[in-house]
């Protein structure tokens, strides 16, 4: 029992845990490819990410989902190499490409061995740059996108999401499923898929970090290969998303027993000079594991969730302060009401002292955990340059964090938390809870 | 120290080939047992300051009573409440405020608890979790609470969702006899009767360090670990009085069955079936190779049998795939599934399936195939090494069934040894349709009103 209390007392006391030990180099190639890099010849393979800014956002709006397909299809056939011949190819490598794309960017995240890098280079440069776009693969991949869409059509989670999108970014690309609509995807043809390519697939808007077994030079040579034969530059970006929710309730009727509710306002744009403050104050509202004023209210205390959580999304083009919780349909009218009391309790009252130490320790001492993995590791280093942050970033952040007091908490928490602007999307048959009308918030 | 030694190491293994990055990644692994019986197992990777400390317990929810299903996971809920010295919530409290994460999660075999968080920290981590391995002490209300929130998971996976619920038909229609039938969640009727001495009940049956797994992956030193783990847990007396782990068997399975689960809520039809099969045993794993490769040659990816036949040939289906997990204690399933294209109704899809699989036994498996698959094997190896984490996970799981490590690390070279001729002996034998369960997943028939 006493060893139990001397060594909790000794914990806080101690120094804070160790600072990630990240050594980033930049990396310009021969032909102007900026990447940033961690050399780990530990194990010999190399992880390397890949991004392009926009992403699915520079879709045109009628042809809603092209470039979500199209991403889709990179994989499916390049070069000399149909659908089938290129997974053969690709598994005989031992290599891995997976190609993805969200609102703000398409990203390629590949992983291959020392032993075979340039048979795997090649192979991902064909894809990129030569992509084949065979009708076949194209309608194949087209009924797979569908089968998804019809499914998300089903599901509560989905079905919120996308329409408190509609309500927040009105005709925003930011508004829309980017992976288009039933009707949109049905009627995309080739052109459309290779339009889409061109539109995102540039230097331009290019980001790259690599980490592994590979030294400078021959990342150099490896970036002018890969990716030189890239056009210079692409789609414009679409520009900031006004975003337009006002407080209040909608509820979209949905037969299930759980009512699924997605809630936001406006957020915190990730440059803001107030941003560290209201991620600290995030994380005692809502972000943190079981600790969270939400977490601890809505389920904790009166069990009425499995999960309850509220999450910062500074995007490219709108930033949005926004959670999620499920509740039984008997139940979900407390959990909102709950919620809301907790928006405007931080809101009014602020945050205590000790709840901001514990957030801040947690803040600061999770940040290096991050840094295990080289996929993980090259992830966040293209994040860092989407974001324009220094090179030196990662030994100055927790810096950042530490920085923030308890006045400034409470200034933003008191600026940023509206509780009246706060709307609920609430999908299932909740009792208690109906749709507002706008100007009722 | 340990940092040069990491960086000594690093050199040898970069110039090391995939045999003996093998080895290396053994050698990264200690395994001891205290003298109360817990099994120790490390794995050591000392570039990234983070530890990640993992506690399994050999107690999941087919060890359960009968009559309260889900126990083992409502257990699990209430380990985060009030022990003898920590408050409700002051686990978790603490591991966040030294910048930590932790949770949990139950299966039918095991349940683990674990925390990642910074290297100099897990003297701490293990001080709490062998406090709760004996000094639980929550109340009523947190009972009744937490019973409410383990209702609302279930909600959200599985009642919420016509797949999980469909799955969960499924397996009661595949295990006549034994607990594989019953959701790890529980069946809500059962959920909704569950109290405080269900839980201490188990809770005294089964959490004890001789029926423990400690594993520890991350920045540490194997002797470092040894150390602590004697201090905090291995002062913790033996349950002289544990359990065989003996449960109700499977009878012959003779019948082949079939279901039809029906809910507005489903958007993709599908079709899936489950056969009745042998899981990894201790010292006797070349059956579960041979199927761990089957579900790969089979339906395993863009390049499978049942991919080419079936999405590029027939184009009967938008996806198809074999699965199995041969983790497990007692019986596992090797799976099926098509999803059919627009236009396919389910029993054309059924039988374009069982076509497939019939052609598969005349045809074989396709050499150059069977080469890739193992050549992405070997790299997975060396993949591995860069998410120690994930080998932690494997030896927990592993453990945990009654496997040993040498079964864990023999593994990957019986895998490599898996001959044709039993991946497809292996194919004849499993594929037993009286051993099968086969369920459509589909909407309500509304045709049905107006006959």
């Amino acid at each position: 029992m006493t060893r139990l209390a001397v060594a909790l007392i000794l914990s806080f006391l101690a120094s804070l845990p160790a600072r990630a030990e990240v050594q980033i180099q930049e990396v310009v190639s021969p032909g102007g490819i900026t990447a940033w890099l961690v050399q780990e010849p530990s194990i010999p393979f190399t992880a390397l990410e890949l991004r392009f800014r926009g992403g699915a956002s520079l879709d045109d709006p009628d042809t809603r989902g092209a470039i979500n397909l199209m991403t889709g299809l990179l994989e499916e056939g390049a070069a000399d190499l149909d659908a089938r011949a290129f997974a053969r190819t690709l598994e005989g490598l031992a290599a891995s490409l997976d190609y993805d794309v969200g609102p703000d960017s398409l990203s390629v995240s590949a992983r291959f061995l020392t032993e075979n890098r340039d048979e795997a280079v090649a192979l991902l440069r064909a894809s990129l740059i030569e992509p084949r776009f065979d009708q076949d693969a194209i309608d194949r991949v087209r009924e797979q996108v569908l089968t998804g869409l019809r499914s998300d059509a089903k599901d509560p989670g989905k079905i919120a999401r996308e329409t408190f999108n509609k309500m927040a970014f009105g005709d925003h690309p930011y508004g829309s499923n980017y992976r288009g609509t039933l009707e949109s995807v049905a009627a995309l043809t080739r052109d459309d898929i290779v339009a889409a390519h061109g539109k995102v697939l540039a230097r331009d808007r290019l980001y790259v970090g690599a980490v592994g077994d590979i030294t400078p030079d021959e990342l150099g040579v490896l970036l002018d290969n890969l990716l030189g034969a890239l056009p210079e530059t692409g789609a414009p970006q679409p520009g900031p998303a006004d975003v337009t929710i006002t407080g209040g309730y909608t509820v979209v009727d949905f037969n299930t027993p759980q009512s699924v509710a997605i809630f936001g306002q406006l957020g915190v744009e990730q440059d803001d000079p107030d941003f560290f403050a209201a991620r600290v104050l995030n994380q005692i509202l809502g972000a943190g594991g079981f600790e969270s004023r939400l977490m601890t209210e809505v389920r904790e205390k009166r069990g009425l969730t499995y999960g309850v959580y509220s999450f910062l999304l500074p995007r490219d083009h709108a930033a949005t302060l926004q959670g999620q919780v499920a509740s039984a349909n008997d139940r979900v009218a407390e959990a909102v009401s709950v919620i809301r009391d907790e928006w405007a309790r931080a809101a009014t009252e602020g945050v205590t002292p000790d709840e901001l130490t514990a957030a801040k320790t947690f803040v600061t001492g999770a940040y290096p955990l991050q840094f295990s993995g080289n996929g993980r590791i090259a992830g966040i280093m293209v994040g860092m340059q989407m974001l324009g942050l220094p090179i030196d970033y990662i030994a100055t952040r927790n810096e950042k964090v530490d920085a923030v007091t308890l006045e400034d908490v409470n200034r933003v928490a008191a600026e940023l938390l509206t509780p009246d602007a706060l709307h609920f999307v609430v999908v299932g048959q909740p009792e208690g809870l109906e749709t507002t009308e706008p100007n009722e918030g | 120290m340990t940092r040069l030694r990491g960086a000594l190491g690093a050199f040898l293994l970069s110039t090391a080939s995939f045999t003996s990055a093998a080895v290396a990644q053994d050698d990264a692994v200690t395994t001891f047992t205290l003298d109360n019986g817990m099994e120790v197992v490390v794995v050591e990777d000392n570039r990234a300051p983070v530890v990640q400390h993992m506690l399994w317990y050999r107690a999941g929810s087919a060890d359960e009573p009968v009559g309260s299903s889900g126990v083992a996971h409502f257990l699990e809920h209430l380990l985060f409440k009030a022990t003898d010295t920590l408050k409700d919530g002051e686990f978790s409290a603490i591991v966040a405020a030294n910048g930590g994460r932790d949770n949990a999660f139950t299966s039918y075999d095991y349940t683990a608890y674990f925390q990642r968080v910074a290297a100099d920290r897990l003297g701490l981590m293990m001080q709490m979790e062998a406090d709760r391995m004996r000094n639980i002490n929550f109340t009523d209300e947190n009972v009744a609470t937490e019973r409410d929130v383990i209702l609302e998971e279930r909600n959200q996976r599985t009642d919420s969702n016509p797949r999980a619920l469909f799955g969960e038909q499924m397996n009661a229609a595949q295990y006549l006899n034994h607990r594989y039938g019953v959701p790890i969640i529980g069946w809500r009727h059962e959920m909704e009767t569950l109290d405080r001495d269900d839980a201490l009940g188990f809770y005294d049956t089964y959490y004890y360090p001789n029926n423990a797994i400690l594993v520890v992956s991350g920045d540490v030193d194997a002797d470092e670990v040894r150390a602590l783990a004697e201090t905090h847990y291995g002062v913790i007396p033996a349950n002289p009085d544990l359990p065989e782990r003996i449960r109700s068997a499977e009878p012959p399975q003779t019948a082949e069955r079939r279901l039809i689960y029906r809910d507005a809520r489903v958007a993709q039809e599908y079709v899936s079936r489950s056969y009745l099969a042998p899981e990894r045993d201790p010292g006797a794993q070349r059956a579960a190779a041979a199927l761990t490769l089957l579900a790969e040659v089979l339906g395993g990816g863009q390049t499978s049998y049942m991919t080419e036949k079936l999405q590029f040939e027939s184009q009967k289906a938008v996806f198809s795939g074999a699965f199995y997990r041969g983790v497990s204690l007692d019986d596992t399933t090797f799976d099926v599934v098509i999803v059919p294209a627009p236009g396919v109704s389910l029993e054309e899809a059924e039988t374009a399936m069982d076509e497939t699989l019939v052609q598969f036994l005349v045809d074989g498996v396709d050499a150059e195939q069977l080469d890739r698959i193992k050549y992405q094997l070997r790299a997975s190896q060396i993949y591995a090494r860069d998410d120690v984490d994930r080998i932690a996970r494997r030896y927990g799981a592993a453990l945990s069934v009654g496997l040993t490590v040498d079964d864990v690390q023999a593994w990957p070279d019986i895998l490599q040894s898996i001959t044709t001729d039993e991946i497809m002996a292996a194919a004849r034998d499993v594929l037993d349709r009286n051993a099968s369960v086969t369920g459509w997943l589909t909407r309500p028939d509304t045709s049905e009103v107006t006959q």
